[in-house]
C-alpha cells in the first residue's frame, strides 16, 4: 500500500512539472471526451457547437475527440491511462472509481449545479407495435410468456439503471420489501433470454433479431431506435413509475493540469448547461435540467413519477455495494438451485 | 551450424519482450488477493460455469472438426474437381476475417429469423443463436481450419504406395482406410485437436455476439475476465486469466505427450 | 491417374462425389454464408452508401492505422521467426522442445488476456505505468501498445510455417556451403533462403492477414478515440453500433476482402511451388 501512495505522490509531483511546461505549448488545443454507449450522436452534434463557441469568443478553435463504449469499461480505460480530459459516464458510480484512484477530486459531484448531471434520462419500455403482450407497468413484466431484454447489469450502465427502476417499483408494491423485491427480480431475469454486454448491443437484439417482447431502454435510446429503424414496427410505453438516471460529467484534474487544458475542459462543461446545450440534450431526448428547455420539448417528454437514487437506493455507492458487486443480489439471482 | 548465438539471440529478446515479460505480470497480478482469496474467486459457481462452457465447448467445437476438417483436407488433397483450389483458400478465411466481424455475420446467419436460424428452427425446432450452440458453432468456425492445415501435409506426404500395397494383398477400401490411413493421421489429428481447441477456449469476438451470455448456461470464460475488469477487479481478472491459461497449457501437454507416444509407437 | 486399375487404393466414383459435394455443402455453409451476409448487408442500400462509408474521413484514418500496425508487426516476427526457425531446425542446444512450446503459446492465449496483460504491465495501475506516466510515455490506448498486442497475436505463424519444413530440409545443404568457406549470414542467403522463400512468404501472409483482423486483444488496448486509436475492426464495432450497418458491413466487406486476396496470393504461391516441385521431381 505504501509503495504505491508513495509512487502516487512521485507521479502528482511529476505532473505539476510537466503542466508547467504545456501551459506554454497551446497552439491548438484538443479535448478528449470519454464518453458512454448512447451519447454518440449527442456529443457529435455538441462538439460541433461548441468549437464554434469557443472559437467566436477569440479562442483558437479546439479539436474535440470523442470515445464510446460501456460506461465501465471507459472508466477503467480512464484509470489504465487514457488521457481523458472531461468524462460524460452514466453513472456517479464509475466516477467515482475513477475519484478513488485520484484522478479526479473525491467532492467532484458538487463541481456543478445539479449533482453535475446537465442533462437526466430515464428507463422506459420499447415493445412491438400494438403492444400485443399489453405491457404497461414493470408489474406486466412478470406475466407468463414475456420476455425481456436487457443487457447485463454487470458490464453495463443502462442495464443497472433498468435493475434498479424494477426494483424501486417492486419495493413500492403492497407488502414490499427487500425480500419481495428480490423475488421478483429473480423472476425478472428468468424472464431474459440474452444479456448482451451493452446497451447498443441490446438494442440490435431486439430490433435486428427480433428476440424479446420488450426491451427495457434509456428513453433517448428508444426514441432514438425509433427513428433509426422506423420500419421496425416500435413504440415507446411509459411505465407510471421509473428512475431519474443522471448521467453525470466532470474533469479529470490530472490530466487536464497536465495537458494545460483545464479552462477549455470547465468551459466545454459548463457550455453543456447553456441555453444551446440544454437545446441540443432535448434535440437527443435527453431531458434538459432548464425549465424552459424543457417547456419548448413539450410533449416529447411525458410527466411520470421518477425516483431518485439518493431517495431510493441511499446513493450510487450502497446500491453498487449491495446489488452488483461479486457476490451482491445480483449474482444471487443466477446462483443455482433457485 | 553458424548463426546459433544471433539467431538464439534475437528469438529469445523477441520471446522476452512480447511474450515472457507480460505473461508474467499475468502470474503475478493474482496473488494480492491472498491465496485464499485466489482460491475463492475461482470456486465461485459462476465461474466454474464459465470454465465448464469454455472448455466444454472448445472440446466439443474441436471433436467436431476432426470429421469435417479430415474430409476436407481429404477432398482437397486426393481429388481433382472444378472449384478445388478456391474451396482450399477459403478454408482459411476464419484466419483472415477478424473475429468480431465473423460473430455479426454467424449471428446474423443463426439468429431465429435469419437465412439458416429460421429452417433449422422450424424443422427441427433447435435455436442456435443465443444458445450454447451458438457458441459451439462459432468455435468450430475459428477451430476447423488448424485441424484441416494440421491434417493435409500428412496427407499429402502419405505416399500411395502403403495404400496399394494393402490393396495387392486383398484388403478392402475400407479396411485399408481404416488400417493403414488412419493410424498414420492419427498424430496429426492429434496436433490438429490440441490447436483448435486451444485457438477456441479463448475465443473472445466471435462468441460474445451469438452467444447470448447467460450467467451459469451460456456464458464464457474470457466474458467474465472482461466483467471483472469492469468492476476494476485487476487482480481477479488476471487470477481467472491464469487459470485458463494453466488449464489450456496442462491438456495441449497431456496431448503433446500422447501424440508422442504414439509417433514414437509408429516408427 | 492411373486409379482405374487399383479400385482398392481409390474411391470409387459416387464416394469420391458424395464426399465432394458433402464438403461444398458444409463449406459453404461454414465459410461462403457468412461471407454472403457481410456483402448482402453492406449493398442493401445499393453501391453508393457502401462506397461512402469507406471513404469517409474516420474510416480512412482507421485504414491507414491498420496498416501501419501491421507494416510493424508483421516485419518484427518475420525477423523473430526466421531466426527461432533458424536456431532450431539448424542448430542444436537444450531447451529446444521448451522454447517451441513457447514459441507457440500465443496461440492458447486468449485475445482477451494477450490485451490484459499490457494493461497489467503498462497500464497507469499495471507495474510500469507510473514510471511511464511520469516520463509522459504513452504505451496503451496509443499506437505502441496496438502495435505490442498485435505482435502478440500473431506471434507464432511464421516460426510456425518455417519450422517444420526447414526441419525437413535438414542440414546437408547448409554445412556443405560452411565447409565450403560461407559464413552463416551468406549460407542463410545463398541457400536456406531460396529453399524457403515460399514458405516464408505464406507465412507472412496469414501473419499479416490476421494482423489486419485481430479483434479482441486491440480492443482491451485502443481507447477507442475516433479517428485516433480505432483500427478496421474497432471501427466496425463503432459503426454497428452507430446503427450504421451499412457502414459497418461495408468495412467489413472490405477487410474480408483483403483477407481474401491474402489467400489467393497465397494459395497461388502454393500452385507455384508445386509445380516446381514437380518439374524438380
Amino acid at each position: 500500500m505504501s509503495i504505491t501512495t508513495l509512487s502516487r505522490r512521485g507521479l502528482f509531483a511529476a505532473s505539476a512539472s510537466l503542466a508547467a511546461f504545456s501551459a506554454r505549448a497551446q497552439q491548438a488545443p484538443t479535448l478528449l471526451n470519454v464518453s458512454y454507449d448512447p451519447t454518440r450522436e449527442f456529443y457529435r452534434e455538441f462538439n460541433t457547437t461548441f468549437a464554434s463557441f469557443w472559437a467566436g469568443r477569440g479562442n483558437p478553435r479546439p479539436g474535440i475527440n470523442t470515445s464510446h463504449g460501456g460506461s465501465g469499461r471507459q472508466a477503467r480505460s480512464v484509470i489504465d491511462g487514457l488521457a481523458a480530459d472531461v468524462v460524460t459516464l452514466a453513472l456517479a458510480y464509475d466516477i467515482d472509481a475513477i475519484a478513488e484512484r485520484g484522478l479526479i477530486a473525491r467532492d467532484w459531484q458538487k463541481r456543478l449545479p445539479q449533482n453535475s448531471s446537465p442533462y437526466t434520462s430515464t428507463i422506459v419500455f420499447l415493445v412491438r407495435r400494438g403492444n400485443p403482450k399489453g405491457l404497461r407497468d414493470w408489474g406486466d413484466l412478470l406475466k407468463q410468456g414475456v420476455s425481456i431484454i436487457t443487457p447485463n447489469p454487470k458490464t453495463s450502465g443502462g442495464a443497472r439503471w433498468n435493475y434498479l427502476a424494477f426494483w424501486a417499483w417492486a419495493l413500492r408494491q403492497p407488502g414490499g420489501g427487500a425480500a419481495t423485491a428480490e423475488a421478483a427480480t429473480a423472476q425478472l431475469f428468468r424472464q431474459v433470454p440474452v444479456l448482451d454486454t451493452g446497451a447498443r448491443g441490446s438494442t440490435t437484439t431486439f430490433v435486428q433479431r427480433g428476440q424479446g417482447d420488450v426491451l427495457l431502454a434509456w428513453e433517448n435510446e428508444a426514441h432514438l431506435a425509433l427513428q433509426e429503424f422506423p420500419q421496425a414496427g416500435l413504440e415507446i410505453v411509459y411505465p407510471p413509475l421509473s428512475i431519474l438516471a443522471e448521467p453525470p460529467v466532470t474533469v479529470v484534474d490530472q490530466n487536464v493540469d497536465r495537458r494545460g487544458t483545464r479552462a477549455l475542459a470547465e468551459a466545454y462543461l459548463t457550455h453543456l448547461y447553456s441555453e444551446d446545450g440544454q437545446r441540443i440534450a432535448a434535440k437527443h431526448f435527453y431531458r434538459p435540467r432548464d425549465t424552459a428547455a424543457l417547456r419548448a420539448a413539450g410533449e416529447r417528454f411525458p410527466a411520470i413519477q421518477l425516483v431518485t437514487i439518493d431517495d431510493a437506493f441511499d446513493g450510487w455507492a450502497t446500491a453498487q455495494r449491495l446489488h452488483f458487486n461479486d457476490g451482491g443480489i445480483f449474482d444471487r439471482i443466477y446462483r443455482p438451485g433457485r | 551450424m553458424p548463426g546459433l548465438g544471433v539467431s538464439l539471440g534475437i528469438t529469445a529478446g523477441w520471446l522476452t519482450v512480447i511474450v515472457l515479460i507480460p505473461l508474467a505480470t499475468l502470474a503475478l497480478r493474482p496473488w494480492e488477493l491472498g491465496f485464499a482469496g485466489v482460491v475463492g474467486a475461482l470456486l465461485e459457481p459462476r465461474v466454474l460455469a464459465a470454465f465448464r462452457i469454455s472448455f466444454g465447448g472448445a472440446i466439443i467445437a474441436a471433436l467436431v472438426s476432426i470429421p469435417i476438417g479430415i474430409l476436407f483436407a481429404w477432398v482437397i488433397t486426393r481429388y481433382r474437381f472444378p472449384g478445388r483450389r478456391a474451396m482450399d483458400a477459403l478454408l482459411d478465411l476464419p484466419f483472415a476475417l477478424p473475429t468480431a466481424v465473423a460473430g455479426l455475420a454467424l449471428t446474423a446467419l443463426f439468429a431465429p429469423n435469419g437465412w439458416l436460424g429460421a429452417p433449422i428452427e422450424q424443422l427441427t425446432g433447435w435455436k442456435v443463436a443465443y444458445t450454447p450452440a451458438g457458441i459451439v458453432v462459432a468455435l468450430i468456425y475459428v477451430a476447423l481450419p488448424f485441424v484441416v492445415r494440421t491434417v493435409e501435409p500428412v496427407l499429402r506426404d502419405l505416399s500411395l504406395d502403403a495404400e496399394e500395397a494393402a490393396a495387392t494383398l486383398g484388403a478392402t477400401r475400407l479396411q485399408t482406410i481404416r488400417r493403414v490411413v488412419m493410424p498414420t493421421l492419427l498424430p496429426a489429428t492429434i496436433t490438429g485437436f490440441a490447436l483448435g481447441f486451444a485457438r477456441a477456449v479463448g475465443e473472445y469476438g466471435s462468441v460474445i455476439f451469438i452467444a447470448g451470455n447467460m450467467p451459469m448456461v451460456s456464458e464464457i470464460a474470457p466474458l467474465l475476465i472482461v466483467v471483472k475488469l469492469e468492476q476494476f477487479d485487476y487482480a481477479a481478472a488476471a487470477a481467472i486469466g491464469l487459470a485458463m491459461l494453466l488449464l489450456s497449457f496442462m491438456i495441449l501437454l497431456l496431448l503433446n505427450m500422447w501424440q508422442r507416444r504414439l509417433r514414437r509407437g509408429h516408427e | 491417374m492411373t486409379t482405374a486399375i487399383r479400385p482398392a487404393a481409390s474411391d470409387s466414383w459416387p464416394v469420391r462425389w458424395v464426399l465432394i459435394v458433402f464438403a461444398a455443402v458444409l463449406a459453404t455453409i461454414l465459410f461462403l454464408l457468412p461471407l454472403a451476409a457481410i456483402v448482402a448487408e453492406a449493398l442493401r442500400r445499393g453501391w453508393e452508401p457502401a462506397l461512402a462509408a469507406i471513404v469517409e474521413e474516420d474510416s480512412l484514418s482507421a485504414m491507414r492505422l491498420t496498416l501501419l500496425v501491421a507494416a510493424i508487426a508483421v516485419p518484427v516476427n518475420t525477423i523473430g521467426g526466421i531466426a527461432a526457425a533458424w536456431a532450431i531446425a539448424k542448430c542444436d542446444f537444450v531447451g529446444k522442445r521448451l522454447l517451441t512450446t513457447l514459441i507457440e503459446l500465443p496461440f492458447s492465449v486468449s485475445p482477451v488476456i494477450s490485451g490484459l496483460v499490457y494493461v497489467l504491465l503498462f497500464g497507469a495501475q499495471g507495474y510500469l505505468g507510473p514510471w511511464l506516466q511520469s516520463h509522459d510515455i504513452q504505451i496503451i490506448f496509443a499506437l505502441p501498445g496496438l502495435v505490442l498486442a498485435t505482435i502478440f497475436v500473431t506471434f507464432p505463424f511464421v516460426a510456425r510455417t518455417l519450422i517444420p519444413l526447414m526441419q525437413e530440409q535438414g542440414r546437408d545443404e547448409e554445412e556443405a556451403a560452411v565447409t565450403l568457406g560461407a559464413t552463416g549470414w551468406q549460407t542463410f542467403r545463398r541457400v536456406t533462403l531460396p529453399n524457403i522463400k515460399w514458405a516464408l512468404l505464406a507465412g507472412i501472409l496469414l501473419c499479416n492477414a490476421r494482423a489486419m483482423g485481430e479483434f479482441g486483444a486491440v480492443s482491451v488496448v485502443s481507447g477507442h478515440i475516433r479517428g485516433q486509436t480505432n483500427t478496421m475492426p474497432l471501427h466496425i464495432e463503432i459503426l454497428y453500433n452507430e446503427y450504421m450497418f451499412v457502414g459497418a458491413f461495408a468495412v467489413a466487406a472490405l477487410l474480408a476482402l483483403l483477407g481474401l486476396l491474402t489467400l489467393a496470393i497465397k494459395t497461388l504461391l502454393e500452385t507455384l511451388t508445386d509445380r516446381r516441385m514437380g518439374a524438380h521431381a
